[in-house]
């Protein structure tokens, strides 16, 4: 049962990885690190039903309400950066570099 | 006859002999700190100091006289200078009181005359302030009663001459001649340190009066001493082969060329023998070398003398040459100082009157120094004439005046030691014939060869009068010292005797010899430079002219081996470091630049490529883990 879970969790963390790594667009890559970040909420909230106590799902509330600022923040971020440069590109955005 | 045993003294005019240095130094404190505000009167207070130094002097001596003759040998305490080494004293002895009379009464004399010479240079006051200082330190070199308070005097009298020398330190040629006069008395003066540490670690103590008392005994290191005293006074009295910067002090003034580098300093070698005679007494190897040092210097200077054609240049050849004659005799012992210092107090005179003379000459001339732009000068310059004519008499030994009483006497005394160094002291002599007598026809007498805008005048009184003075003692001073053996019998307390004194032989083989070729140098003289016409331009002359023109090539010797090996080595430490040290330097840093500049190339600015090398260390360190928690 728990292991149906994980194996989940670990499917939705490596699409999101990949889609972090192979993807441009700013918004797909911001939404891949959701994906990575909500299934390591899954992997948590699975070990903690099998050990039976509570401290995974706080975690988990932990992980989201990052997750929310994180949102707010990297939103302002791409929104700015889309409406000085007409492009959502993150390979655009390479001026801070050698 | 040994020197007499030194007393201590206190009270009278000898209690305060110290006045003698203080008065001086204090002057030229004065005028150096008071700064332009004492510009108006400086020249007066500079005199004031020095004839009350002489004053001074001269009631010393007086009383001195007063005692017993074996009695006249007085150590007055000052003060402990370096606790447990050296008390500082002062000796008033007969050795030290001529140098002392010598030193403020020619020094006063040249005093008075620098008020005429110097009175339109903006520097006057500066100039008094030196000279002041020079006589302090020149007194304190003879009256200390131990080597300290004499070096100290020595450094003193080298620092008044190389402040003197560059007097005009706008002139490169001035500046630069000051520094190689103090240069080349460095080396002399190395010499001068390693015979005083021997002394210390031979005797424990630098007081004359303990150290030569005992110079004689057997495990006393006395040749090492003598020879390391020489070098030291070769340095400051410009003996082979430490000469070359006395030509080049020329630059300097010309009452300090009469003072300092005729007069009195480079004397300071001379006395500095004379006063450590029992070193050299005990070191017959050491005594040798001076009197081969005097001999040789003494024929230099003279070839020296006799091919310049500037004034200054040909009158220091002669210093050289004369300093010489006091060395050889200072070097044949006891029967040679009374001879070396009487002859150094007559040099003193003539010499000191000589040089003022042509610095009287120089000053009607607009500062021309060739010889061959002067010429029939007597009728214009008749103070000069005379005063320089009687000096110059007095130099090339004339009979009965100054010199020909005193270098007589070294010339008979060397001949006594070894005819060989008496015979080329006769020579000397006959060249001192020939080139004392070509400066002095060339200057005075012959054609006017003088420059257009010429209109020499005789100089003002305040500087014929020590004209006057000085050829006073020119003349009379030799028979005044030696006639009688008055100067021996009085020196010798301080210096001791011979057993028998040397009789005063007029009519020997070298007296004459002397005499006949001094008149053949002289003729010799007049027949090229008084009667027939001198070139305005030198003419190339043969092959010694060229020898004597360029100071015997000792500037060249001195150039290839020295001064040239020794630039190889600075460029050779200057490759090192530039190449060596900060190529190592350099190249470290080049290579931390260089790498950390390749090394930020992996800074990209593509953000996704961070993320999978994020994602390639998590991979490993997750991985690390696996393995580890394996284990």
């Amino acid at each position: 049962m728990t292991t149906h879970y994980l194996v989940l969790s670990a499917l939705l963390f490596s699409i999101g990885a990949v889609g972090v790594l192979v993807r441009r667009n700013a918004i797909v890559v911001f939404m891949c690190v959701e994906l990575m970040l909500n299934a390591c909420n899954l992997a948590f909230v699975t070990f903690a039903r099998q050990h039976g106590n509570l401290d995974g799902q706080i975690i988990a509330f932990f992980v989201m309400v990052v997750a929310a600022a994180e949102v707010v923040v990297g939103l302002a971020i791409i929104v700015t950066i889309f409406r000085t440069r007409r492009s959502a590109s993150v390979d655009d955005a390479n001026l801070l570099k050698y | 006859m040994e020197p007499a045993e030194i007393f201590p003294h206190s009270g009278g005019v000898i209690g305060v002999s110290w006045l003698m240095i203080a008065l001086p130094l204090l002057g030229a404190a004065i005028l150096l700190l008071g700064g332009r505000r004492t510009d108006r009167w400086g020249h007066f207070l500079g005199v004031a100091m020095s004839l009350a130094s002489f004053v001074v002097g001269v009631l010393t001596f007086v009383e001195l006289l007063g005692l017993g003759e074996e009695q006249r040998r007085r150590v007055v305490e000052l003060f402990e200078f370096i606790p447990g080494m050296v008390n500082m004293g002062l000796l008033v002895d007969p050795l030290s009181i001529s140098f002392v009379l010598l030193i403020t009464g020619v020094g006063s004399l040249i005093h008075i005359y620098s008020i005429g010479y110097m009175s339109h240079d903006p520097g006057r006051r500066r100039f008094f302030a030196y000279l002041n200082l020079f006589v302090a330190a020149m007194l304190l070199l003879v009256l200390a009663d131990n080597y300290v308070g004499m070096f100290i005097g020595w450094e003193g009298v080298g620092l008044a001459s190389y402040l003197l020398i560059g007097f005009w330190q706008h002139k490169p040629s001035a500046a630069t001649a000051a520094q190689k006069a103090f240069i080349v008395n460095r080396v002399g003066d190395f010499g001068l340190l390693v015979a005083m540490f021997l002394i210390w670690t031979t005797f424990g103590s630098f007081a004359y009066g303990p150290v030569l008392g005992a110079a004689g005994d057997a495990n006393v290191p006395a040749t090492a001493i003598g020879l390391l005293l020489l070098l030291g006074a070769c340095g400051k009295s410009a003996q082979l082969p430490l000469q070359s910067w006395l030509l080049d002090a020329m630059e300097g003034p010309t009452p300090v060329s009469a003072l300092i580098h005729a007069a009195t300093m480079v004397t300071a070698g001379v006395y500095l023998i004379v006063r450590s005679g029992a070193f050299f007494q005990a070191a017959p190897t050491a005594q040798l070398v001076v009197t081969i040092v005097g001999v040789a210097t003494l024929l230099a200077g003279a070839i020296i003398g006799t091919a310049k054609d500037d004034i200054k240049k040909a009158l220091a050849g002669s210093t050289m040459s004369q300093i010489g004659y006091m060395v050889l005799a200072a070097g044949l012992g006891p029967i040679g100082y009374a001879f070396a210092i009487a002859h150094l107090i007559t040099h003193g005179f003539f010499k000191a009157s000589m040089f003022l003379g042509a610095g009287s000459v120089m000053h009607a001339m607009n500062d021309e120094v060739d010889m061959r732009k002067y010429g029939g000068l007597a009728s214009v310059m008749k103070v000069t004439w005379a005063t320089f004519g009687l000096g110059y008499l007095a130099i090339i030994g004339f009979p009965l005046l100054s010199g020909y009483w005193t270098k007589d006497g070294i010339i008979e005394a060397a001949m006594e030691h070894s005819p060989i160094l008496g015979w080329l002291a006769v020579i000397g002599a006959g060249l001192t014939g020939f080139y004392m007598s070509r400066v002095f026809f060339m200057t005075f007498h012959g054609k006017r060869r003088w420059a257009e805008d010429a209109h020499p005048h005789e100089s003002p009184a305040v500087m014929t009068w020590p004209l006057i003075l000085l050829s006073i003692g020119s003349v009379f001073g030799g028979a005044f010292l030696i006639v009688g053996n008055r100067f021996m019998t009085f020196l010798s307390p301080a210096v001791g005797a011979p057993e028998e004194p040397l009789g005063f032989h007029p009519f020997s083989v070298p007296g004459i010899t002397t005499l006949v070729l001094v008149a053949i140098g002289a003729g010799y003289a007049w027949t090229k430079y008084g009667r027939s016409e001198v070139p305005a331009v030198a003419p190339r002359g043969s092959f010694l002219t060229t020898f004597a023109r360029r100071d015997l090539y000792g500037d060249a010797l001195n150039e290839s081996l020295f001064m040239r090996p020794g630039q190889w080595l600075t460029r050779l430490a200057v490759f090192f470091d530039n190449r060596g040290v900060d190529g190592l330097v350099n190249g470290l840093a080049a290579g931390i630049g260089g790498s950390s500049g390749r090394l930020r190339r992996i800074q990209t600015g593509f953000a996704r490529s961070y993320a999978l090398s994020m994602l390639f260390g998590a991979a490993v360190v997750a991985g690390a883990l696996l393995l580890v928690g394996n284990l």
